[in-house]
């Protein structure tokens, strides 16, 4: 980040802008957006390069490679999107910068342990939930579906709680 | 009435549509600031509300706009793909979910805009999501007596207390605004409680 960032877009500008995008994704594809499910299927593949037999057995992502490439995926395109579409408006906002961010207390490694720590378990989490923020929470809220609401409730519940203790990285 | 059908999603037709939805997302995410561990997590903290005004917002946008298209019969809401309800497996599954959001200062999707723009912790974050992601698919049997409970496959809340869509959208609308004025008083009384370890607004001690 350089010192002639621009200032982020007001919230409600973004929101709405989102929630436009997430009503095009409705009308266009017939489905919401997503994120996790993308990340579970390059996941598998990559196993699959290791350890092909044991991934196409295994009940959940087996059904994955019965129709060929599993990452010839509506979800797999949409991630890939994700990334140009954050590179983009970074770039544009002279906000790209290749850094480990973290609150000034925090050492740059215990940054990177937590991150693959929360990674694990955002990972774990989204899995059981079927979806993340974006397919289950944002998609599914939208259309007032109450899995929805239950995993925004425990979601920030559960941030907000254990906080306190994780200060250190971000304070 | 939508363009692609759910079993054509994997044709180039579609894949390019989503390339291009996924690009969208991703520039409103990094326009919104969620490029940034830090702005996500002040949520936490009781700062930064960013994280539910683009939520909330995006949220009863993408609801009325839907409920409205559906009204003028250009939407059939019914064969749209919306995830199934699972109480008890999304009770837990979203608590697990949180305290990975705040320990790892990411979700997935904000990691990827956040990759985008540079930030090697939401690299990190992926790979661990990713691990956490197979972790899931060899533990999956022990789930599998709690994803049967509260299993009510599309359960939309609207149907279940009997209102029209549209009055359900609305609502969520007006739930969101209620949400915003709370969010700005929070923040309005942050701005004067010193940070952990800061020394006191209008103090001159060092």
């Amino acid at each position: 980040m350089n010192a002639n960032a621009k200032p982020f877009w007001n919230p409600y500008l973004a929101g709405a802008g989102l929630g436009l995008t997430l009503l095009l994704s409705y009308v266009v594809l017939g489905t919401g957006l997503g994120a996790s499910g993308a990340i579970a299927r390059i996941a598998a593949v990559s196993m699959h390069a290791a350890a092909p037999e044991s991934v196409e057995a295994n009940p959940v992502m087996g059904p994955w490679f019965e129709d060929g490439n599993p990452l010839r995926h509506y979800l797999v395109a949409m991630l890939v999107g994700s990334l140009f579409g954050g590179f983009l408006s970074s770039l544009a906002a002279g906000r790209a910068g290749i850094v480990v961010e973290r609150g000034p207390r925090a050492s740059a490694q215990s940054r990177v342990i937590a991150a693959l720590l929360g990674g694990a378990l955002v990972g774990i989490g989204a899995r059981l939930s079927l979806g993340c923020t974006s397919g289950l929470a944002l998609s599914g809220g939208a259309l007032l579906q109450a899995g929805s609401f239950v995993f925004v409730g425990a979601t920030f519940a559960a941030a907000f709680a254990v906080a306190p203790f994780v200060r250190r990285l971000w304070r | 009435m939508n363009l692609f059908a759910l079993d054509q999603l994997g044709t180039p037709a579609a894949l390019a549509a989503a390339l291009v939805l996924g690009l969208l997302f991703g520039f409103w995410l990094e326009r919104a600031g969620f490029g940034s561990s830090r702005k996500l997590t002040a949520i936490f903290y009781f700062r930064d509300w960013a994280v539910l005004k683009v939520m909330f917002s995006a949220m009863a946008v993408a609801g009325v706009g839907l409920q409205a298209l559906a009204l003028f019969g250009l939407v059939d809401t019914s064969q749209l793909y919306v995830p199934d309800t699972q109480i008890a497996a999304q009770a837990i599954g979203g608590t697990v979910f949180g305290i990975g959001f705040v320990v790892g200062g990411w979700c997935p999707g904000t990691a990827m805009a956040g990759l985008g723009s540079g930030k090697l912790d939401a690299l990190v974050f992926l790979a661990g999501a990713m691990a956490g992601s197979l972790a899931f698919a060899w533990i999956a049997p022990i789930f599998e007596g709690v994803q049967g409970i509260g299993a009510l496959g599309t359960c939309s809340i609207s149907d279940a207390i009997g209102v029209e869509p549209m009055t359900g959208a609305i609502g969520l609308l007006v739930v969101a605004l209620l949400a915003f004025v709370m969010a700005h008083k929070v923040e309005a009384h942050m701005r004067n409680v010193p940070e952990i370890g800061e020394a006191p607004k209008g103090s001159d001690a060092r």
